[in-house]
């Protein structure tokens, strides 16, 4: 088997890169926001304490997996299996490299909206099916954050999408042959990357978890491995709004030829999963109605206009 | 009206832009600022000379016990964890029969060196005292008993004050006047 | 292909039985969500991949989302599920049993005069665009002044 779009070899190897990679940064984040708060961070376990993943991993397996008997066990057990299940769609979609990808699929932008917004049933479920007032708030900020950032992201996106003249995230990426789109569609960008840090509920915005206010939010419950595909659906939310910046506006593999195309985009993930490391060390979390009505005010009128002049300017040329 | 609007759309990018880009500039900056964590089983961090931690009975200059046996340390202790008895030698000196601290009370909040008129009793820098076995932690004095002045080198208590001891008379204490014969009528 | 449509289309009556029979609201909505992704299966299947998107988009992912989150704030028990057996009852079932029967004779006699090997034409977002802003333009500019509308409503609402 060759390493080409759909083959067996390449999803097996997406699949495997993208978990280990979102395992990985439960160690990354802690190092980095430890170097921004002038500690060291986790640094015991291997080399750099590199190692602490498995810790973590062996801590979280071995953990006793308990369901609360006030439960409602069928939605409180899937809920978890959600999100997990909607990111890693999401992956599919995303052209990684020239070869390197799973499907090639006309519609793509708009499949992650999709899964996207399937992404709150994991975060209702989770908190409704606790039966617990802190996790049933969590679930009830989660759903009203998702489902308002949703109609931002998705008109923020359709700049990129006009522009380029695809619904297909090969063709967006390759129509960024010339020049990045983050350039014509700044805006865009800015509201992209606001939109998905409240998708992937990660700080500042991560307000259906706020731990010093309603505990742990929708997940307040949860335990063991339940737990764990919640805590690593986070991260891989995180890689995949990171590799999505990546492809829509930062030209995706595109760059000087002297590394391979596969590494460029590895690198400019890098860079936005930073950002939003650096994100959460900086910023406070934003009372939950600030965040809504700075959505509705200011970010749908922003993103509409946006949408408005470049679908002018396209019209124009 | 205009004028207002346009002042509020600029605090707006001011509040809301400007002043999350500094601060995240700011807070990037300290990726270049060394830790200030020290890595404490590797690496021993300073102890001030005045930290309170474990309790320590000092000698005097001359190598005898300074402890008075005057219960001051165990009525000062918030938390009671002192306890001694006290026992009188030949000479006239008072000593602790037996001085008893339970550490795993001990808040380490340093009244009883306050209190201690003799500066027998003294909390030294040193921290690391965890025992698996809680009855570990109650010392006795033979453990708490050191051969060294501690941090007063040369106090001695029997030789400033006016108690009578065999070998040292009524005022013949550093500083102290002789006694007054009350019953005398010179000056 | 055709036994992916098959397959979604079972999943989808079953899960919409599901969603009449069930006695706990949370189940069948779940199942209502299920019913839907079964229908944007089929959409996909029979060539139409905008439509099966805007399906998961815009039922399953934004309008039943605010159905749950309705039911969260309801506060609904053991009483409630109670009170919803004791209204499905066989009784219940007989008048809309008997008006769905018919329906689905009108359907069938409507299929058996189709032509049986229909081609599946790819409809894209392409066509799909042309089509809403060509002829329909009309349509769709009056409902987005609709939209509007309640857009500006729900603000001057929420305001108070």
């Amino acid at each position: 088997m060759a390493l080409e779009v759909g083959s067996g070899l390449t999803i097996g190897l997406i699949l495997g890169t993208v978990i280990v990679v979102a395992a990985m940064l439960i160690w990354v984040e802690r190092r980095l926001l430890s170097f921004w708060q002038e500690r060291l961070g986790p640094n015991r376990v291997g080399p750099f304490g590199l190692l602490q993943v498995v810790a973590d991993m062996i801590k979280i397996f071995t953990k006793e997996d308990w369901v609360p008997p006030f439960a409602d066990r069928v939605s409180f057990v899937i809920a978890p299996a959600i999100i997990m299940t909607v990111i890693l769609l999401s992956f599919a979609v995303i052209p990684f490299a020239p070869s390197i990808g799973v499907i090639d699929s006309n519609i793509g932008v708009l499949f992650i909206l999709a899964m996207a917004s399937l992404g709150a049933y994991s975060v209702m479920l989770g908190g409704l099916s606790s039966d617990n007032k802190y996790a049933l708030l969590g679930s009830l900020r989660a759903a009203a954050q998702m489902v308002s950032y949703e109609v931002f992201m998705g008109i923020s996106l359709l700049g990129v999408v006009a522009l380029s003249g695809s619904f297909n995230l090969r063709t967006i990426v390759e129509a960024q042959e010339g020049m990045w789109f983050v350039v014509p569609q700044f805006v865009g960008f800015v509201i992209f990357l606001i939109a998905g840090v409240a998708e992937s509920h990660r700080l500042p915005f991560d307000i259906p978890e706020a731990e010093q206010e309603i505990c742990a939010g929708y997940h307040t419950e949860y335990s063991g491995m339940k737990f764990g595909m919640f805590f690593v659906g986070e991260y891989l939310g995180l890689v995949l709004v990171s590799s999505l910046i990546t492809v829509l506006f930062f030209g995706g593999w595109m760059g000087p030829g002297f590394l391979p195309p596969i590494v460029w985009f590895a690198l400019k993930s890098g860079v936005f999963i930073a950002f939003f490391i650096l994100l959460r060390a900086a910023i406070p979390r934003p009372r939950y109605d600030q965040l809504m009505s700075y959505g509705w005010l200011f970010l749908l009128p922003l993103s509409l206009i946006n949408l408005l002049v470049t679908g002018a300017v396209i019209l124009s040329n | 009206m205009q004028k207002a609007w346009i002042e509020k759309m600029y605090s707006l990018i001011k509040d809301t832009l400007l002043s999350q880009v500094v601060t995240l500039w700011g807070v990037f900056k300290k990726l270049f600022v060394e830790a200030d964590t020290v890595e404490y089983p590797d690496q021993q961090p300073y102890m001030f000379p005045r930290w309170r931690g474990r309790i320590i009975l000092s000698r005097d200059p001359d190598g005898e016990e300074r402890c008075v046996a005057c219960n001051l340390c165990a009525v000062a202790c918030p938390v009671d964890c002192i306890a001694l008895q006290k026992g009188e030698m030949e000479d006239g000196r008072w000593y602790p029969e037996f001085f008893r601290i339970n550490f795993s009370r001990c808040i380490m909040c340093g009244f009883c060196e306050e209190a201690c008129p003799t500066n027998a009793i003294q909390l030294t820098p040193d921290f690391e005292m965890a025992e698996y076995v809680r009855q570990d932690m109650v010392w006795e004095k033979e453990d708490l008993l050191i051969s060294g002045c501690g941090k007063y080198h040369d106090y001695n208590f029997y030789r400033v004050a006016g108690k009578q001891i065999s070998g040292k008379d009524k005022g013949e204490a550093l500083n102290e006047a002789k006694p007054v014969n009350v019953r005398s009528l010179m000056p | 292909m055709t036994l992916l449509f098959y397959l979604a289309g079972a999943i989808a009556i079953i899960a919409t039985f599901a969603v009449i029979v069930q006695t706990n609201i949370v189940h069948a909505l779940l199942y209502l969500i299920l019913s839907l992704l079964a229908v944007a299966v089929i959409f996909y299947v029979l060539g139409a991949p905008f439509a099966a998107v805007l399906e998961a988009i815009v039922y399953a992912g934004a309008i039943l989302v605010l159905f749950l989150f309705v039911i969260m704030m309801l506060n609904l028990g053991q009483h409630t599920r109670d009170q919803e057996k004791g209204w499905l009852t066989g009784r219940v079932f007989l008048a809309p049993g008997v008006m769905s029967a018919l329906l689905l004779g009108q359907l069938l006699n409507v299929l058996s005069q189709v032509d049986q090997d229909m081609a599946v034409t790819r409809v894209g977002v392409m066509e799909v665009s042309a089509l809403l802003f060509g002829p329909y333009v009309l349509a769709v500019e009056l409902a987005s002044i609709l939209l509007l509308a309640g857009l500006v409503s729900a603000y001057h609402l929420a305001k108070r």
